[in-house]
């Protein structure tokens, strides 16, 4: 039974760059990386693979001690040119030199309906040891699914409302017998049911014809697409449940495991922001370098612009040099901020390209204007401050959730507070918009992941 | 202004650690930052890398924007008052400088004490200073009536701002509004030059006409009904409204009261002009709009329950009177509003500001001893705000927990 929720809260953050329908499949990158960074709480990393060694696509690479069923795989066949190591010989990223043509761990094949006959064991076994795994994030806390749990259900969000983002149906051209697949192959791992959330308009062609799913449709502003978001609207976790939420570009790499019996990294990701000449959608394997695909296609010099993997809400800022990361299908480039502005806190925003706020203060004017692109930056508009303004985050964000209390109980340590005030129900991206929106300009993602580090580590 | 930039840049070092100056660095820094917006960019990960362009500066200017109105008309009023009580004939530009003279001292001494201390602090503690004051720099003068000794202001200054503010960790951290905590001191400690009568009116030392008391509305209401009870005399709906119309040829009719053309502290007379400041407040959303309007409808409310009993003839006063009268649509607008100190959640809000309302009525019209009760209404209420939210907060635990044995 389908619903269809509509959301009051949100914003629109409208940046000027949007990708175009093109998708480039010409270009590609020699080197490529895994970097445990991506995932969340690895505490006790081992590195599978010794600098020089030849590794498969699909040959595991990496894994986490506490974790130590699930493997972490190589995108692309070639040779491991560098483990580079951070702090305590911590791995940041695996660098691997790609063959010209792929050669991949062999698995066995399904066909479709072959799926379904497999037992909940197999399933978890083969998309363990060949890498797809990780595709699964575990709610609470967004952490890698672990296969003990049992989750209550399984979330797909079939689109994106964040600055920017990608068109689900250029990403997931073409992959529609993979998706199904991949739905057979979750289907077997919830006693609950396996949901899909598309938007109320113009929802996914690809995604609107998959069977064995629950569709819901939402409707609203970011984060309306947050998986998170529909978590809390359909099936809310409480302290000792599980739900795990999967992007439609995973559930194509399960499938296609299943199908072909491989780990395919294949991915398309949107090259976006303001100062990309180009905005396009390029064809790659997933910890692609980005040099290829950004160079000549800059508008400015590389050290004017902030490069973000991801979107600008939750993304990480990269280097010419760095590498597209694990569940990202966006790159954004957008000027740095780091300028003076006279008198920038009280005269009318005279670099109005540059003034979105949700909010309508003294020379505010962006809420006049809703449809305007905007080209913001790097700047912080304004000093860090303790909180002061009250009732603005729930304005943006769609949930049932004191944004405020749940923070101050993170900054307080507080665990009986962060539990019964909801931090099993978010995660970063979910309080991004509250944190882009805060004129006190606190780092809310970062004190809520250190409040749920906090609950995990206790 | 690049070359401020280059100054700025040019001395800075001397500010920074290891530097000259390296104590005074919060001074130089708030100066700093007031010229320009710092050139700081956002984290590389674990946060958003573009901020909205609003900031806690930007915020707080907003709402002495607000303020602007009811700024501009005190002091014109404070000249009008003068010419009232003396008879002296002045005209609109005379009166505004008149009251000029008058207010500007108290704001100069409201913000150079107040933002004293915050330097101070800031040095102390190692931190910047903070946008905060700004606001309550411009509360303090707007409450106090005009005749104030200096000294008091300055001292009245230094214990909100000490006591109300900074022992509890600055900006974002205090219990009470400071620039009441400040008007509560006067009220307490300096009674005789903040209550009763002769204090509203700076009549800058001429004789006064003949009768002149000047006395504000809510001590003749009030006074008015304590005579009808002395005397045992019935009294009728009309009998405080009488009396109102009466003082001083009037002074004191709904309308007059409306414009805010009446002695009283320096920016509450009108609730004209802290209608304007509300909806700029409400327009920009930096006010909450549900406890301006609560806290009127808890008032106006409370106050045709009292004409429903009508012992005496203060009760029976009609109800909207009572919106007029002394500092209640100031206290609502600009003081009841301020997010720190007020209720942090919606619920709470409406809540917050109802009895705000209520209890402001319930000083007015039931306490012999004080003539007006907004400001020790939003002080309790201050006292009172977390407790709401704790209970609207508990009220949301318990929807998480029901929603999960389901």
């Amino acid at each position: 039974m389908s619903k269809t929720i509509k959301l009051k809260q949100g914003f629109d953050i409208r940046l000027k760059g949007k990708a175009g329908d093109k998708l480039v499949q010409d270009i590609s990158a020699d080197v490529y990386a895994l970097k445990p960074t991506d995932f969340h709480h690895i505490t006790r990393p081992k590195v599978l693979v010794k600098e020089g060694e030849r590794v498969k696509a699909g040959t595991p690479i990496f894994f986490d001690k506490k974790n130590p069923t699930v493997m972490l795989a190589a995108p692309v066949s070639g040779e491991v040119i560098e483990v580079k190591r951070g702090e305590r010989r911590f791995p940041l990223e695996i660098k691997i030199l790609a063959d010209k043509t792929l050669e991949y761990e062999q698995y066995p094949t399904y066909k479709l309906d072959e799926i379904g006959k497999l037992n909940r064991r197999e399933v978890i076994d083969l998309m363990a040891k060949s890498g797809v795994w990780a595709n699964i994030i575990e709610r609470p806390f967004g952490l890698i699914a672990h296969p003990e749990h049992t989750p209550k259900a399984i979330f797909i969000s079939g689109f994106d409302t964040a600055p920017l983002a990608p068109d689900y149906d250029m990403l997931l051209q073409g992959e529609e017998a993979a998706l199904q697949a991949g739905i057979e192959a979750l289907r077997k791992l919830t006693d609950g049911k396996v949901y899909l959330s598309l938007p109320a308009k113009n929802p996914s062609k690809v995604l609107s014809g998959l069977q064995g799913v629950e569709i819901n449709y939402f409707e609203g502003k970011h984060p309306a697409g947050n998986v998170g978001v529909h978590i809390h609207h359909l099936a809310p976790i409480a302290k000792g449940e599980y739900v795990w939420t999967v992007h439609p570009h995973g559930v194509a790499q399960i499938g296609k495991l299943f199908l072909k019996g491989i780990y395919d990294a294949t991915t398309i990701f949107a090259l976006t922001g303001s100062e990309v000449a180009a905005p396009q959608y390029y064809k790659t394997y997933r910890g692609a370098q980005l040099r290829p695909f950004l160079q000549g296609n800059l508008t400015r010099d590389e050290h004017e612009v902030r490069i973000i993997s991801g979107n600008v809400l939750t993304g990480e800022k990269v280097s010419l040099d760095g590498f597209l990361g694990f569940y990202h299908h966006q790159v954004t480039v957008i000027p740095e901020g780091n300028y003076y502005d006279f008198m920038g806190w009280i005269l009318p925003t005279s670099k109005t390209s540059r003034s979105l706020s949700f909010h309508r203060g003294l020379g505010m004017l962006s809420a006049l204007f809703p449809k305007k692109e905007y080209v913001l930056d790097t700047n912080y508009h304004g000093e860090e401050r303790p909180f002061v303004q009250t009732g603005i985050y729930e304005q943006v964000l769609p949930m049932d959730i004191y944004v405020e209390f749940l923070l101050k109980a993170c900054l307080a340590n507080d665990l009986d507070n962060m539990e019964a005030l909801g931090i099993y129900e978010v995660i970063e991206e979910d309080i991004a918009l509250c944190e882009f929106i805060d004129p006190s300009k606190q780092k809310m993602q970062k004190t809520l992941r250190d409040g749920i580090e906090t609950l995990l580590n206790s | 202004m690049m070359w401020l930039r280059k100054k700025l840049d040019q001395i800075k070092p001397l500010f920074e650690k290891d530097g000259k100056f390296a104590s005074l660095h919060p001074v130089f820094d708030a100066f700093e930052t007031f010229l320009f917006v710092p050139n700081h960019t956002t984290g590389p990960r674990h946060e958003v890398h573009v901020r909205d362009a609003m900031d806690l500066k930007r915020m707080m200017v907003t709402v002495i924007v607000a303020l602007i109105p009811c700024l501009l008309f005190g002091m014109w009023n404070v000249g009008h008052q003068q010419a009232l009580a003396t008879g002296i004939a002045m005209s609109g530009w005379e009166k505004f400088l008149f009251g000029l003279e008058k207010t500007l001292p108290i704001i100069i001494v409201s913000y150079v004490v107040g933002l004293g201390i915050e330097f101070t602090f800031a040095g102390l503690r190692k931190h910047s200073v903070n946008e905060g004051f700004l606001v309550t720099g411009m509360l303090i003068p707007l409450v106090v009536p005009p005749t104030i000794p200096l000294w008091q202001v300055a001292v009245a200054t230094a214990f909100a701002v000490v006591l109300g503010k900074e022992v509890f960790g600055g900006t974002g951290m205090n219990v009470l509004n400071v620039a009441l905590t400040a008007r509560a001191y006067l009220y307490f400690a300096h009674p005789s030059d903040i209550a009763g009568s002769g204090i509203w009116v700076a009549t800058g030392n001429q004789a006064t006409v003949d009768g002149y008391t000047g006395e504000t509305a809510l001590a003749v209401a009030a006074n008015t009904a304590n005579k009808l009870q002395e005397a045992g005399q019935g009294f009728s709906a009309e009998s405080v409204v009488n009396a109102l119309n009466d003082y001083m040829g009037g002074m004191f009719t709904f309308k007059s009261m409306f414009l805010g053309t009446i002695p009283g502290s320096i920016g509450e007379t009108s609730t004209l002009m802290c209608l304007i400041g509300a909806l700029i407040l409400i327009a920009t959303g930096v006010g909450s709009w549900k406890i301006i309007v609560s806290a009127f409808g808890g008032a106006y409310l409370t106050g045709l329950f009292f004409n429903a009993i009508a012992s005496n003839a203060y009760m029976a006063m009609p109800a909207h009177y009572h919106l007029v009268m002394g500092g209640l649509a100031f206290g609502i607008v600009y003081m009841a509003t301020d997010p720190v100190s007020a209720a942090h959640t919606e619920t709470g809000k409406w809540i917050y500001g109802f009895l705000i309302g209520v209890i402001t009525i319930l000083i007015r019209v039931l306490n012999p001893a004080y003539p007006e009760g907004i400001m020790l209404a939003i002080l309790f209420m201050n006292v009172m705000a977390p407790l709401i939210d704790f209970y609207v907060v508990e009220a949301n635990k318990k929807r998480r927990l029901s929603r999960a044995t389901v």
